[in-house]
């Protein structure tokens, strides 16, 4: 099955089985395409005896843990086909994830993309603001997972400003300026869910008492990348939506949960407060003793599947995040496939033994 | 401080960088006093005795029944444990033996007793002893503290307050230097790492060292004379106290099970399959386990041809088989219940593994001649074959050193 075929298909328009046939015949091919061009991937189906004759469902698919592609460099690809390599955003030190992408891949990506951010947002371009700063993207060979989201969305900007500066500094009269010749239009706001809580949420509450005040009331916030850092503040999902409106009537606003190991299949939030998997992909819950799939409501460790991965071998991926399927195919909003909400990421495990935890202190 | 041909010269330490150690027995001047007191001679009388009151304390405190960790350190401190050590260890040869003076222990972080075996082996040679225990409060820290506090209460052993102070810091260099400074051996627990971080402070010209670095170990099975054993539930126990109890992550626990003999089919899963069992019921299984696991496995089939994973019905216990003993199959190895298995046809083939100076202790089932010939190859590892369940046993020989011979000096009578 070819993925220019599955792109005409509406993103939310397949219900359960459908979705299953389709996703089963598609992430098959890719299965066998990646076993006979990537010698990695081949050997590790190999080891858990996987032959692929007797599979009915994408449910019964290999999946290899994220963390694979930290320790290995995977690759469906020939070298000098590959146009972007992406990368994990890490902490200096730590080892990231390496995506290699040719054309193929990469372009189905944006167009992946374009299709499940439209059922949100309305086709046609708006114009953007990205509350990042203009930096991280400036190295285009190598991309950063936040460098890629902003690319990546930029798509759906006819005018784009960074609202940040360098410095991480709001930059409050080029804002002004482009909300004043916008004024009356919708406009598209994007960024990453910890960097709009600092540098831009923080900086307009500050305003708010100078007296200055935006008005961003017909905007469109989408916004991805975790939790994790707005934990420690102890801002929760609902806080952040409550007071980002009071601040600047931001009425619109979407999560996004997505990895850069699968850029292009994400999962945007509905109306309603849930994440929803598109017909391009899936997520699967599994159970963390014996990886076996967990009912609704029941918390798991989150599998996501992908259509689109051809130059590398991520087509289907064990996360360590944990989450819950909510529903499928009747969530209100309208659109068909599962929904589910994210928990977070698994705790690193407590290991006994002799061997160093000192050691670790000093990396 | 050091000591020079009998003159004392106090290396001060900064009052400030005092304020991070926190004394959890004994004091700064507990620490002053240990270079003045003598060392003792070995298996000091009065040693035996408070060892003894200390494991009569614990035998009777109902919170420490439910650690067997520390119910066997107990029963290892006991009188008649001591005495056989000494039979073992003190040689009559018409030497004088003597405690090599200051012991600085640096135990594991992550073994709640380990410190409490390094402290014994320092009392028992006649040694006194500076430890650095674990930060995490583990339950077992506190209920040994506990005793070792009240039988030093007790006025006949109140001379042995000197002997003891267990010490809790962070990394600070400076603590490290002071300790090292006046310590005449210096034990290293931990790893490669630690030792490597510790051995920025130096020690004085005379003193020495023991370090217990990264190592690993091997289980070898003789499937036909684990089929003709009665007690598999026994075996599958002893096999879960050298892995799971330590999430497989001690020096001691094996990493792989090679099996030799005729019936390893019929063997492996009888073996396997009690194991699994009190797996099931015993060990504690966090849910980031499975994945590191699997990572783990995949990581392992991309670096040889024909590894296989076995298919299990969960997570708990992941078995891993290879071929062959490849060089670096241990830089490969994981925790926590994952096993590479092997099909051994003749001894020898573990010499490669074995040769391995990191290799520590081969366990095993069967006749522990049927590891003699490989021992007699000169391999460069191997410090220790135990039978499987005593992995754990803590002894004065150890990791390859001999501890009594390590912290007493002899005086040559002639």
């Amino acid at each position: 099955m070819n993925f220019d075929e599955i792109l005409q298909i509406p993103p939310y328009s397949l219900d359960k089985k459908d979705k299953e046939k389709l996703l089963t015949e598609r992430l098959l091919e890719l299965t066998e395409h990646h076993r006979e061009n990537c010698q990695e991937y081949r050997c590790m189906l190999d080891a858990i005896s996987y032959y692929g004759s007797k599979i009915t469902s994408y449910y019964d698919l290999p999946f290899l843990p994220v963390r694979l592609f930290k320790e290995l460099s995977l690759k469906s690809i020939p070298q000098e086909d590959i146009v972007k390599t992406m990368t994990s955003s890490g902490t200096s030190g730590q080892a990231v994830s390496k995506i290699y992408l040719d054309k193929v891949t990469s372009s189905n990506q944006q167009k992946t993309m374009v299709k499940i951010v439209s059922d949100f947002t309305g086709s046609g371009r708006m114009p953007m603001i990205i509350l990042d700063c203009p930096s991280v993207v400036r190295d285009r060979k190598m991309f950063s997972a936040r460098g890629a989201g902003i690319l990546g969305f930029s798509i759906f900007g006819a005018k784009k400003i960074y609202a940040l500066d360098d410095d991480m500094q709001l930059n409050v009269e080029r804002l002004k300026e482009f909300l004043k010749i916008h004024s009356g239009q919708h406009i598209l706001l994007f960024g990453f869910t910890f960097m709009i809580w600092q540098h831009f949420y923080k900086e307009l509450v500050r305003l708010e008492k100078e007296g200055i005040r935006f008005d961003l009331s017909k905007g469109i916030l989408i916004h991805g990348g975790g939790w994790k850092k707005l934990i420690s503040e102890a801002v929760s999902p609902e806080e952040f939506h409550q007071r980002l409106k009071a601040v600047c009537g931001l009425n619109r606003i979407h999560d996004y949960y997505g990895m850069v190991e699968q850029t292009g299949c994400i999962y945007m939030q509905c109306e309603y407060g849930h994440l929803h998997a598109s017909i391009y992909s899936d997520v699967i819950i599994r159970k963390p003793l014996d990886f076996c799939v967990c009912g609704i409501g029941q918390p798991g460790i989150i599998q996501v599947v992908s259509t689109i991965p051809e130059s590398y071998p991520g087509h289907s991926l064990l996360t360590e995040d944990e989450g819950i399927l909510l529903g499928e195919d009747d969530c209100p909003c309208g659109r068909k496939g599962k929904y589910f909400k994210v928990i977070g990421r698994l705790k690193d495990a407590e290991i006994r033994g002799c061997s160093d935890t000192y050691a670790a202190k000093f990396q | 401080m050091q000591r020079y041909g009998g003159v004392v010269i106090r290396m001060q330490l900064n009052s400030s960088k005092n304020e991070n150690i926190s004394y959890v027995l004994g004091d700064r001047e507990t620490v002053e006093q240990m270079m003045l007191t003598s060392a003792l001679t070995p298996f000091h009388e009065t040693v035996v005795n408070y060892l003894n009151e200390v494991s009569r304390i614990l035998m009777a405190d109902k919170n420490a029944k439910a650690y067997p960790d520390i119910i066997t350190f107990a029963f290892w401190i006991r009188k008649a444990s001591s005495i056989q050590l000494c039979q073992r260890f003190y040689q009559k040869d018409g030497n004088f033996y003597i405690g090599r003076g200051i012991l600085f222990h640096i135990a594991p972080s992550n073994v709640p007793v380990n410190y409490a075996y390094s402290l014994v082996a320092g009392l028992l040679t006649g040694n006194a002893n500076i430890v650095r225990i674990p930060s995490r409060d583990f339950p077992q820290i506190n209920i040994i503290n506990d005793a070792l506090k009240e039988a030093l209460k007790l006025i006949s052993y109140k001379m042995l307050r000197e002997y003891i102070c267990l010490v809790r810091y962070g990394r600070e260099q400076e603590v490290n230097d002071w300790f090292s400074s006046i310590a005449d051996v210096r034990i290293i627990w931990g790893g490669d790492a630690t030792i490597a971080e510790i051995r920025k402070s130096s020690l004085a010209p005379r003193a020495g060292e023991i370090t217990f670095a990264d190592r690993f170990s091997i289980a070898v099975i003789d499937s036909d004379n684990y089929l003709k054993n009665g007690d598999k539930k026994r075996i599958a126990e002893d096999f879960y106290n050298d892995t799971y109890l330590t999430d497989q992550n001690a020096c001691t626990s094996p990493r792989i099970v090679v099996w030799v003999g005729k019936e390893k089919e019929t063997a492996k899963k009888e073996f396997w399959d009690n194991l699994h069992e009190l797996v099931e019921r015993k060990y504690k299984f966090q849910p980031i386990q499975g994945i590191n696991k699997l990572t783990s496995s995949y990581l392992a089939a991309v670096s040889q041809d024909n590894i296989k994973v076995e298919p299990q019905d969960d997570n708990l216990l992941i078995r891993v088989k290879v071929p062959r003993l490849f060089d670096g199959l241990m830089d490969l190895k994981d925790n926590s219940g994952y096993f590479f298995e092997y099909d051994c046809a003749d001894i020898l083939e573990l010499r490669g593994l074995c040769d391995d100076k990191r290799c520590q202790t081969i366990a095993y089932v069967g006749d522990k001649e049927m590891l003699f010939p490989l021992l007699q190859t000169g391999i460069k590892g191997v410090d220790r074959i135990v039978p499987i369940g005593k992995t754990m046993d803590f002894d004065l020989i150890w990791d390859g050193y001999n501890l009594f011979e390590r912290l007493t000096r002899q005086i040559d009578c002639q």
